[in-house]
């Protein structure tokens, strides 16, 4: 078998495999993050348990009614996006002139009642969902083995990704969000319906995340809980990238997945803190972050 | 004609009200005193010295979101550093004094909280309650992996021993009296810092950061001293609660704590001298009350719940609520 490093080659790109997807779900939830920071101003504790919401939705889905793979791609980000409209119009919009310290911490409480919620009826020992038909099995590459259903995953998440930069970029919609962004209350002023729009941002950021907990869903074990621990390392893929820039955001997320799978093979101890470890560094050379543009 | 300013009559009655306020705090301090020194003698003494070293936890959480505005999410780090630190020295050396293995455990904390500090005051607002929570993250996998904490077994049996190798603590008596003793000089601490010049540019940063740089203030410094403070005191609080229950473990070091902490302090009270220490006895009592319950499984959704509430309707916490009540009926 070939080696490179002293590492066979199939080893090394079946992490860097698996590195590139659980990058694709790091670029997904921290774009989500920082989508919802450039309009609202906060950071999304909840983000995590909208991600396991978005999970357990098409597993229950799937039980329940029997509902497939592609219908729950797009219904269970819909539902869970209601859910966030509604949570940002009932919950976060009474406190929106307060200090932002104080919706960062409602949303941390309503992480804790979602999970708490759910572990109570689900248990945590995890859901089994099927890998849809279409994406049984995979190819052989001649240096390694790839699953469809992995390269899908990588695929999705990269076109979302494109989609969410481009609407940002390059439509009106986007347009009114950077605008609102900069100066929400001149953009008020100007006739547009800024508290619908902070609305409808929180919901496309949260759907963002759901997306990624449907695509989690078959290669993932799906409990309450899974969502808690991601987060925390996409915060730190959020402070390494900084939140100015949507492509920023994406980039770092996939390179963090791709460094954590490289230490899988390298030195497997320190697989779980790499990304920490890159934080540290990074707010020693650089403390605005990679693509930050404030302080 | 600068005299006149400070003979007028307005300002004279001024300073009185200012004494009278003061008298009233230390006789409401007095009142405490007296009651946690009867206490043990009515309720468990280790349940009150749960609430003593989770109230000195969080009185020093509080001196950094209270005081200085900074929301630290990662200061579990530093109660299971305090912790860890205290039990393996204790557990391994069998001549030590607790004393001197608490006086290592806030070292070693003091030292952790100097380097979160130094990282994170590089970034401001929310940012540093992300890189707060990142880097306790990392300390959890440190503390997970790493051999001398017993990883997810924990510390167990860890020996309270004599204090100052005369007093021993093995008696829950003696015990709580010592971490009363302890509480009330974390406690004195902090008071005293709020109070001093020192604490007032912290107030000052608070409220308008640029404003107190301007000013010719070393605001990151300040900062920094204040962070470590906090640390080497949440510390301190980790250290004693581990000689108290004789373990240590990874829930101390795990997230939901760090939550917790912040959760204490809130329905407490932020900003308030009085609010974290009721706070945790609030928290601590009802996570005691409901692990008896039928409601055990749901303590995580309550306190959820709790915290929702405390943000959209007591935002001033318990204390706070209570001195607007006061002022608006009494004054």
């Amino acid at each position: 078998m070939s080696m490179i490093f002293g590492v066979p080659i199939a080893v090394l790109s079946g992490q860097l495999l698996l590195g590139l997807i659980n990058g694709a779900f790091y670029a997904l939830l921290s774009l989500g993050l920082a989508v919802i920071f450039g309009l609202l101003k906060i950071i999304n504790f909840a983000h995590g348990a909208f991600y396991m919401l978005g999970a357990l939705c098409t597993v229950v889905l799937f039980n329940t009614l029997g509902v497939n793979y592609w219908v729950a791609l797009i219904l269970a980000p819909l539902i869970v996006g209601v859910v966030g409209v509604l949570i940002e119009f009932f919950l976060l919009r009474k406190i929106a002139n307060e200090d932002h310290i104080y919706s960062l911490l409602l949303t941390f409480g309503l992480a804790l009642v979602i999970q708490g919620v759910l572990t109570n009826i689900y248990g945590v020992s995890g859901l089994r969902y099927p890998i849809p038909e279409v994406f049984r099995g995979g190819v052989n590459l001649g240096f390694m083995f790839l699953p469809y259903y992995r390269a899908w995953v990588i695929v999705a998440a990269l076109v979302v990704c494109i989609g969410t930069w481009f609407m940002i970029e390059k439509t009106k919609l986007g347009s009114y969000l950077r605008a609102g962004t900069e100066n929400s209350q001149l953009m008020q002023a100007f006739g547009i319906n800024v508290p619908l729009l902070v609305s409808l941002t929180y919901g496309f950021g949260v759907m963002l995340a759901a997306f990624a907990g449907v695509l989690a869903a078959p290669i993932y074990s799906v409990t309450p809980v899974m969502g808690a621990n991601i987060l925390i390392i996409v915060f730190a893929v959020v402070v390494i990238g900084g939140m100015g820039s949507i492509l920023g955001a994406v980039i770092t997320g996939l390179a963090m997945g791709i460094i954590e799978g490289l230490t899988k093979v390298f030195y497997p101890e320190a697989s779980s803190t790499v990304i920490f470890l890159v934080m540290v560094l990074v707010l020693l050379v650089r403390p605005s972050g990679l693509f930050g543009k404030e302080a | 004609m600068t005299t006149s300013v400070y003979a007028s009559p307005a300002r004279k009655s001024v300073l009185e009200q200012k004494q009278r306020s003061e008298r009233r705090k230390l006789m409401l301090y007095g009142a405490f005193f007296v009651i946690a020194l009867i206490a043990p003698y009515v309720v468990y003494p280790v349940f009150l010295m749960k609430i003593l070293c989770f109230a000195l936890f969080a009185v020093a959480f509080n001196l950094l979101l209270g005081y200085v505005g900074l929301l630290s999410f990662g200061h579990a780090a530093f109660l299971a550093t305090g912790g860890y630190t205290t039990g393996y020295l204790l557990s391994t050396y069998s001549g030590l004094t607790p004393e001197l293995a608490i006086l290592a455990g806030t070292s070693a904390s003091t030292l952790l909280g100097l380097g979160f500090g130094l990282l994170a005051i590089r970034r401001q607002g929310i940012y540093f309650a992300m890189i707060t929570l990142a880097l306790a993250q990392l300390v959890f996998f440190f503390y997970v992996q790493s051999s001398f904490t017993g990883g997810e077994d924990g510390l167990h049996g860890i020996p309270r021993g004599k204090l100052l190798g005369v007093i021993n603590l093995a008696d829950n008596l003696a015990m709580y009296y010592f971490v009363l003793a302890v509480f009330v000089f974390g406690f004195a601490v902090v008071h005293r810092m709020v109070h001093s010049p020192y604490g007032h540019v912290l107030k000052a940063i608070k409220e308008n950061e640029p404003r107190a740089t301007s000013l010719g203030y070393n605001v990151d410094r300040y900062k920094l001293v204040a962070f470590v403070i906090s640390a080497a005191l949440a510390g301190l609080a980790g250290s004693v609660k581990t000689i108290v229950f004789q373990l240590a473990s990874l829930n101390d070091a795990h997230w939901h704590m760090s939550g917790e902490v912040v959760l204490m302090t809130l329905v407490g009270g932020v900003g308030t001298l009085l609010g974290p220490v009721v706070g945790a006895a609030f928290v601590v009592s009802l996570e005691h009350q409901l692990a008896q319950s039928a409601l055990g499984d749901w303590v995580n959704v309550i306190l959820g719940v709790i915290f929702i509430l405390c943000v959209l309707m007591f935002r001033a916490g318990i204390i706070g609520e209570f001195q607007k009540f006061y002022k608006k009926n009494f004054k």
